[in-house]
């Protein structure tokens, strides 16, 4: 083996990691299936399954691409996403921390409750000091390590002179520890150190389950201006060619883009004709038609013959960038959006600080001493600890979108779930939104001859009519002829050989006659027509989402003549022929009027609207801009997940104001009863373990919410 | 009083070792697919029958 390697060091392929999300996996067959299908594909070193996160990590020869990966998935008969690189790594790091401070406090929790069963069941004397002291021993670092979190985020917060909710919590756990050190040192009767170590420990697993919602965050707007060309071959002077980086071309240069190539700058034809697949940019992903004086842009990729191309922007000024931009800006007026988290402890922790210096004040006037004084006000401090208040939501959150990532919907982050709640109006993209943005064959002209010579010959191809024509087939059930020799010219079609007579899949003569293609068999010709088809349920969905009282309309930036069929068909309002700048018009009017609305598009158009709306739903299908921009991503053929999310994003609020309504409550009810100095600081810790469990009980009910 | 001065330090010993024992865990990746460890058992191994 050793040999072997050292003989052939070249033929070493370089190996790459990729992943990707597979929704659909539901059981041991499905985990089974893909490891050893993928594993079966040449180039692929080694598969994966991570189930609970529904993802695949594959290890494969770099020569493998992404698309080829995921089209080896669905011939397994599973839809999947690729992953951007690891925009989850930093996330990751936190949450891993947080388990181990909660591993770490959990350990403390329950030595020193061991030990403190003992005091309290009347250990006395020696024992009760000894006791006391190896509790010390174990709370100081636990109570060290394990605080960090709450530590930072409260030093963070006093530095800039606010208060969070880290701040009550890191005084009282403060307090109970120094408080109980002294009464260790002095021989004192009670510790407190199992109080303050099982605050820790039920606050920690509040924050490890906000960490895990916040694990599916967005990837930043890197991975967008990622997919635009790398580099470009510019023509020298001499007429050879030179590869040369996206940051190193200026206007003025000529670029050589070969078919299948990624455009890398914006520019203008200037020799050669063929189509593009704008998909990047509009979502629209049927071919363009460029010839020479056409302006394209980068992220394009040329389908057909070679293009030189007169560079006219490159880098931040592309349409790409420009798009990139607005995007970020809209999204930023997005994140001064206020959590529910937050306004409530906004209003909570200022009220409870001056609750427990009252109760120390008063007790001291009252002459209780410092000592008792002081207790009674970390009691009160402990009790009123944000515990049930903190996990009140990510706890409801974090049940919901488990529930939702079963059906197919990714959502991004804990706020979102709260904006969806609030929408009142719906705003669609047409093309690859309502409907499904790939053409589809309309095949009921062919015969059955036809049509299996049509799959032999399609299933060539990743041409994007191609591939429409595939999947309407297949849809029909039909088998595949053997064509042989099948090779694709350039700009002309698809040719092959059956039982002898030449076939082939051509471009159709009748230009205007929209999307279509030839099938020749031998002299008798057929012409294919293609169309974009609504979403199967798209009718039923707009019917359910103005039954839940939200209105629906079209704002597309296709033609105004193809938008209001579809218009029609749904029977609601249609606006075609709309920019990326006027959507965003459009949003902000909407705002004015006190209207909430929720963006559904697909295209790098529609990004910068998704990002400004007041919450968005992007399709899995739509460019890696819009899902970066949007709140939540869906996959599948149906447009059902958009009214479904929406209804559970409406039933965990429910259960959010609920668990509120439930913490304070509890909090009415237990305050008095400590400012009246009738609870110790280990029956405030165990009242407030109670509430929390009680919150995380009821936010559970959730996992039945997309039933 | 001379048995807690032995146990107590073997009690805190365990926990100890347990506290260590999840860290390396962790570490290793155990927590990162907790379904899927209860899927794969029902998974037979068909790929010696094959080779």
């Amino acid at each position: 083996m050793t040999i072997a390697t050292a003989l052939a060091p070249e033929t070493d392929v370089e190996l790459v990691d990729s992943r990707f999300t597979v929704p659909g996996m539901r059981c041991a067959g499905c985990i089974a299936k893909i490891e050893r299908g993928l594993g079966e594909l040449p180039g692929v070193d080694a598969a994966r399954v991570n189930f609970s996160a529904k993802r695949v990590a594959v290890r494969h020869d770099a020569q493998l691409d992404d698309q080829a990966l995921v089209e080896a998935l669905e011939r397994l008969g599973f839809e999947s996403q690729p992953v951007a690189d690891n925009p989850l790594a930093t996330d990751d790091k936190d949450a891993k921390l947080l388990l181990r401070a909660l591993a770490v406090a959990g350990f403390g929790m329950m030595n020193i409750m061991l030990l403190s069963v003992s005091v309290w069941s009347g250990a006395g004397g020696v024992t009760r000091e000894m006791f006391h002291w190896l509790s010390a021993l174990i709370a100081l670092p636990v109570v060290a390590y394990s605080g960090r979190p709450f530590f930072a985020s409260a030093a963070m917060a006093l530095r800039y002179g606010r208060t969070n909710m880290d701040v009550p919590i890191s005084i009282g756990v403060l307090l109970a520890t120094g408080m109980s050190f002294y009464e260790t040192l002095t021989g004192g009767e009670h510790a407190y150190f199992d109080g303050a170590v099982m605050l820790l420990f039920f606050l920690l697993a509040g924050r490890a389950l906000d960490a895990t919602m916040r694990n599916r965050t967005r990837a930043g707007i890197g991975a967008l201006l990622g997919r635009m060309g790398k580099s470009a071959a510019v023509l020298q002077e001499d007429g050879s060619t030179r590869r040369i980086a996206a940051d190193e071309l200026f206007p003025g240069m000529v670029m050589l883009v070969a078919a299948g190539e990624a455009l890398a700058a914006d520019g203008e034809v200037i020799d050669g004709a063929g189509a593009i697949d704008n998909a990047m940019l509009t979502g629209e992903s049927t071919p363009e038609p460029v010839a020479v004086g056409d302006t394209v842009h980068a992220g394009a990729v040329n389908l057909s013959a070679p293009l030189r191309i007169r560079i006219t922007a490159t880098k931040g000024d592309t349409a790409l960038a420009e798009i990139a931009r607005l995007m970020d800006e809209a999204g930023q007026s997005r994140s001064r959006y206020v959590r529910i988290a937050d306004r409530a402890s906004r209003l909570y922790a200022p009220a409870v600080h001056s609750l427990a210096l009252l109760a120390f004040i008063g007790w001291m006037l009252a002459g209780a001493g410092w000592h008792h004084a002081m207790i009674i006000a970390i009691s009160v401090l402990i009790i009123t600890c944000p515990c049930a208040m903190g996990l009140a939501v990510p706890a409801a959150q974090v049940v919901a979108s488990g529930a939702l990532v079963k059906k197919g919907v990714l959502v991004k982050d804990g706020s979102a779930l709260e904006r969806l709640a609030e929408v009142d109006t719906v705003l669609f993209d047409k093309t690859g939104t309502l409907t499904l943005g790939e053409p589809r064959a309309e095949i009921d002209g062919l015969d059955a001859e036809a049509r299996s010579i049509a799959l032999g010959l399609a299933q060539n191809s990743r041409h994007p009519l191609s591939k429409g024509l595939v999947a309407s087939l297949q849809a029909a059930g039909t088998v595949p002829a053997e064509v042989i020799g099948v090779h694709e010219e350039s700009g002309n079609g698809l040719l092959g050989l059956w039982n002898g007579t030449e076939v082939a899949l051509e471009r159709a003569e009748a230009a205007g006659a929209g999307l279509a293609t030839t099938l020749r068999i031998g002299q008798r010709r057929d012409v294919i027509q293609f169309s974009d088809p609504l979403r199967v349920d798209a009718n039923d969905s707009v019917s359910a989402l103005s039954a839940m009282g939200l209105s629906s309309q079209i704002l597309s930036g296709d033609r105004t003549q193809s938008v209001a069929p579809v218009a029609r068909a749904l029977g609601i309002l249609g606006r075609g022929g709309v920019n990326p700048a006027d959507k965003l018009v459009a949003l902000e009017a909407l705002k004015r009027q006190g209207h909430l609305p929720l963006m559904v598009g697909d295209g790098l158009n529609d990004g910068p609207a998704l990002a400004a709306a007041h919450a968005s739903l992007a399709p899995a299908s739509a460019s890696d801009a819009s899902q970066q921009a949007a709140d939540a991503v869906f996959l599948g053929d149906r447009l059902g997940p958009v009214a479904l999310t929406v209804r559970v994003a409406r039933e965990t609020m429910r259960i959010v104001r609920q668990n509120f309504v439930f913490a304070i409550g509890y909090n009415i009810l237990a305050v008095p009863l400590a400012l009246a100095g009738m609870v110790t600081p280990m029956v405030a810790a165990i009242a407030m373990s109670l509430s929390s469990l009680v919150v995380v009980g009821n936010s559970l009910r959730l996992a039945r919410a997309t039933r | 009083m001379s048995g807690l001065t032995l146990l107590i330090p073997i009690a805190l010993g365990m926990g100890v070792f347990g506290l260590a024992v999840f860290f390396w865990a962790m570490k290793h990746g155990q927590f990162e697919d907790l379904d899927g460890a209860a899927q794969r058992i029902l998974i037979e191994d068909e790929d010696d029958e094959a080779a």
